[in-house]
């Protein structure tokens, strides 16, 4: 199993999601940034789903999870750079990925994490 | 025509990979290629979680009209589905998911065939046609 790396900028925890997800990378992915929250206190979180071509309803559900723990940890997730064909299908199946926010890419996603903080 | 098991989550993402290939092969747009690849990997992973793991057989086909598509049929001897109308209700769920898989799946694809009974195992088949 790959894991995803995620990159501390600021007070910014950043993850860019580059490899075909399995379930089980998804589940540690949400491990290792409910630790690296605690580890080092960051305010936001960014992930980058520029390269990922689907997102079914377990993504779709480990995202929403990821939204709901990072608040726990008094941080905001932003969604970065969903693919057209991804949100049209994502819909289709029915999600919404409600609680977590959405931006067309990285920078939007920095700028509304640092209107918020 | 490829068969491919289905009995880890490493198998999910080859049934995904391979579907792609064929999505593209047959000239699905890429809005439909997305679907069907979205599809596959709700269906595989029913076929590895519910049914114990299996079996994934993809395939072009040609419709009558000349159309071309792509046919994907999971196949499992697991358990099998008691009540296929409620498996296939939106949010019904025997797990802790959110009840889309089935019911998803069906609404991303062209064709969908559900075959199952308790005891005799679980088989899907979909078919996504290119415009």
């Amino acid at each position: 199993m790959e894991r995803v790396p995620i990159i501390k900028i600021g007070r910014t925890l950043f993850v860019s999601i580059q490899i075909d997800l399995e379930d089980e990378t998804v589940v540690r992915l949400q491990e290792d940034l409910a630790n690296e929250l605690t580890a080092t206190g960051a305010s936001g979180v960014i992930i980058d789903i520029t390269a990922v071509e689907i997102v079914d309803s377990f993504i779709g559900r480990m995202l929403t999870m990821i939204g709901s723990i990072s608040r726990l940890f008094d941080a905001e997730t932003v969604i970065v750079g969903m693919r057209p064909a991804v949100a049209i299908t994502l819909t289709e199946l029915g999600l919404s990925l409600r609680g977590v926010r959405t931006a067309l890419n990285a920078e939007k996603g920095l700028a509304l994490l640092n209107g918020i903080a | 025509m490829d068969e491919l098991p289905i009995r880890s989550g490493d198998d999910v993402v080859r049934v995904r990979q391979q579907a792609r290939a064929a999505a593209a092969d047959c000239g699905l747009s890429l809005v439909d290629q997305t679907k069907l690849i979205t599809a596959a990997s709700e269906l595989a992973r029913n076929t590895l979680v519910h049914g114990g793991g299996g079996t994934a057989r993809i395939e072009v086909v040609k419709s009558d009209r000349g159309r071309s598509g792509v046919k994907i049929g999971f196949a499992d001897d697991g358990p099998g589905i008691a009540d296929l109308e409620l498996a296939l209700t939106d949010g019904w769920t025997s797990g802790n998911g959110l009840g889309l898989g089935l019911s998803g799946a069906r609404r991303l694809v062209d064709e969908f065939e559900l075959i199952s009974e308790p005891g005799a195992g679980t088989n899907v088949v979909v078919i996504k046609w290119s415009r």
